[in-house]
């Protein structure tokens, strides 16, 4: 087993009345990828700003390279790089000063800090905008930019909150290949989303972060087992009979199928759709279910969540981030 | 787009310290890129040059006829006032531009760094009493150009301005904390304006204390704002008052040496 480059025990922050972290334990070795999934308010970016050294934990402890985030967080910020949920880059300097600054406020000195700057213009093609102001960017060279500057000082560990929110799907896939870059280069990810394909994409294990609780853990190919590949959505004309059918289906079903009480729909995870679908169309027949409507699809978080908590996974909560989460969750399924 | 970023050597950071030089090292960075911000935003730059230019000319060509001053000149009454109200709104500026900063998301790339965490106050502070140098200087050609001289000579001239860039660098730390408390720049800016208006206005900046209702008197007198302009007046008029410059100066002290750790504590507690 490699050496951890971040490891949480019992990590808990409340706010006021609101339990943010319940106890999180996460260990991720170095030179991988662990995907933080999970809703909007399970936790995500708490536990990524306790990492980052923004925020002090109420309890448990954090160690980044080893380094403990409350005891020695200078340690821990020479280590480590950030990118959140919004560009933080000024807007009225160019591209290249943004870059600058961070070099400068790591004492590189002024001459390295710009030979880095234009080194990550270089790399993350923004060599002609770099003379730019930022306020001229799009969001794409923006979020380019901004992780550019979480890796002015060569981290060992980067923070990844939400790297790709609100970003159409070409540039979404743009940083994916950066951040694939990184990996292959030994740098250790933590990378919060709200997508499972992105963490499907990137991540080496997965870890499923609900209401301030790690509530399942492992790789892709694992979680996915527990999902089947694909899901079968059916809702029934007489939704009275919805056990009845659960039943009927639960053999054909590659994890327990699930009724969702609130809309009236089943899902049932499936391996190999084609055949299954065929079948289950064929039982429900067979029993007299008429079925009013009938989709397949890849798994999402929200059927990943249906499948491990049994409810949906809420994201109506908070109107700007929730938006956009059930934006890109649509085009994800139209892409899959 | 992966190309270079691909082969990364590792941590050629320097070692974090927190000695004095890497604080003062790091405050200039950050006064450095604030001062870019103004310079590389054309709205900024404009705002600063005209605002000072127009206040002048306004408040002596206005009100210059009917305001009666002492001595009868209102233009020589009017700069110092007019100096300390602008600088005074100037500090405002570091409560707008925290809040921004904090908004954005800046903030917290600042703090994930291996940086002096005093170093993006004090050098916000310092770039904006830079700021309201650049103003006074401005104002100080206009007032020229509509007969407004230092008659304390130049030892006098030096003070005066020191005194009134100094009482803004004070009014910063006041605004830099309520900068920290303030959620967006918007609501920085509605914030900090109320305490600000009535502290330059019932002062003698613009109007002979005398001249208020017999209940404002008291109020107006005590406002450091009416200490520093009675005292800047003093200076530009080569008369200077040792005890009103004495209590000017302990005003610039007494409220950098509250408000500063104040807000350096609450910068650090902030989350």
């Amino acid at each position: 087993m490699p050496p951890s480059a971040i490891l949480t025990e019992g990590l808990a922050k409340s706010y006021g009345p609101v339990r943010a972290l319940r106890g999180v334990n996460l260990d991720v070795p170095e030179a991988t990828v662990l995907g933080l999934l999970g809703p909007n308010g399970a936790g995500k970016t708490t536990a990524v700003r306790i990492l980052a050294t923004l925020l002090v934990p109420d309890a448990g402890r954090a160690l980044v390279s080893g380094r403990d985030v409350v005891r020695e967080p200078d340690a821990v910020r020479s280590q480590i790089g950030l990118t959140g949920q919004y560009a933080a880059v000024d807007e009225n300097l160019t591209g290249r000063e943004n870059l600058e600054l961070v070099g400068r406020l790591l004492h590189m000195g002024r001459g390295a800090a710009r030979t880095r700057a234009d080194e990550l213009l270089a790399g993350f093609e923004l060599t002609d905008a770099g003379r730019r102001p930022v306020r001229t960017y799009s969001g794409g060279m923006r979020r380019r930019l901004d992780l550019a500057a979480s890796l002015v000082g060569r981290p060992k560990v980067l923070f990844l909150d939400e790297p790709t929110t609100g970003l159409d799907p070409r540039s979404r896939v743009g940083l994916w290949d950066v951040i694939a870059g990184l990996v292959a280069g030994g740098t250790t990810i933590l990378l919060t989303t709200q997508y499972l394909e992105e963490a499907d994409r990137l991540a080496d294990r997965i870890a499923v972060i609900d209401d301030g609780q790690v509530i399942a853990e492992g790789t892709s190919g694992e979680l996915k087992d527990r999902m089947g590949e694909d899901v079968v959505e059916m809702r029934l004309v007489e939704s009275g009979r919805a056990s009845e059918a659960l039943a009927l289906l639960a053999p054909l079903a590659a994890a327990e199928p699930r009724l969702d009480a609130e809309t009236g729909r089943l899902m049932i995870p499936v391996h190999h759709a084609g055949g299954t679908l065929t079948d289950v169309v064929r039982r429900l027949d067979g029993a007299n279910l008429e079925v009013a409507e009938l989709s397949l699809h890849r798994p999402s978080l929200d059927d990943v969540f249906l499948a491990l908590t049994g409810r949906r996974a809420e994201m109506e909560q908070e109107a700007d981030g929730d938006a956009r989460g059930r934006f890109g969750r649509r085009q994800q399924r139209k892409a899959a | 787009m992966t190309a270079t970023t691909r082969v990364i050597p590792r941590a050629v950071v320097a070692a974090p310290s927190r000695s004095l030089r890497w604080i003062a090292t790091d405050a200039f960075t950050i006064a450095w890129r604030n001062l870019l911000q103004v310079v590389r935003n054309p709205q900024l730059a404009v705002i600063d040059t005209i605002t000072p230019i127009m206040f002048v000319l306004l408040f002596a060509f206005v009100f210059g006829g009917a305001i009666q001053v002492p001595g009868g000149n209102y233009v020589a009454y009017l700069m110092p006032g007019i100096f300390v109200q602008t600088v005074v709104f100037g500090a405002t500026g570091t409560a707008i531009g925290l809040a921004e900063d904090l908004q954005k998301g800046l903030v917290d790339r600042f703090r994930s760094l291996p940086m002096a965490p005093s170093a993006v106050l004090i050098g916000r502070t310092f770039s904006d009493a830079l700021r309201n140098l650049y103003t006074v200087l401005v104002m100080t050609v206009v007032g020229y150009l509509i007969g407004f001289r230092f008659d304390g000579g130049l030892p006098g001239a030096l003070l005066a301005l020191g005194l009134v860039v100094g009482f803004g660098y004070a009014i910063s730390w006041i605004s830099a904390n309520i900068g920290l408390i303030t959620k967006s720049a918007q609501a920085a800016q509605g914030a900090i304006f109320i305490p600000i208006f009535p502290l330059t206005f019932a002062s003698s900046a613009f109007v002979p204390v005398a001249s208020m209702p017999g209940w404002l008197r008291p109020i107006a007198e005590a406002n450091p704002v009416t200490v520093v302009v009675n005292a800047t007046r003093g200076l530009v008029s080569g008369a200077p008052d040792t005890a009103t410059l004495v209590a000017a100066l302990a005003w610039i002290a007494g409220l950098v040496v509250i408000f500063a750790p104040i807000a350096l504590v609450s910068y650090r507690r902030r989350a």
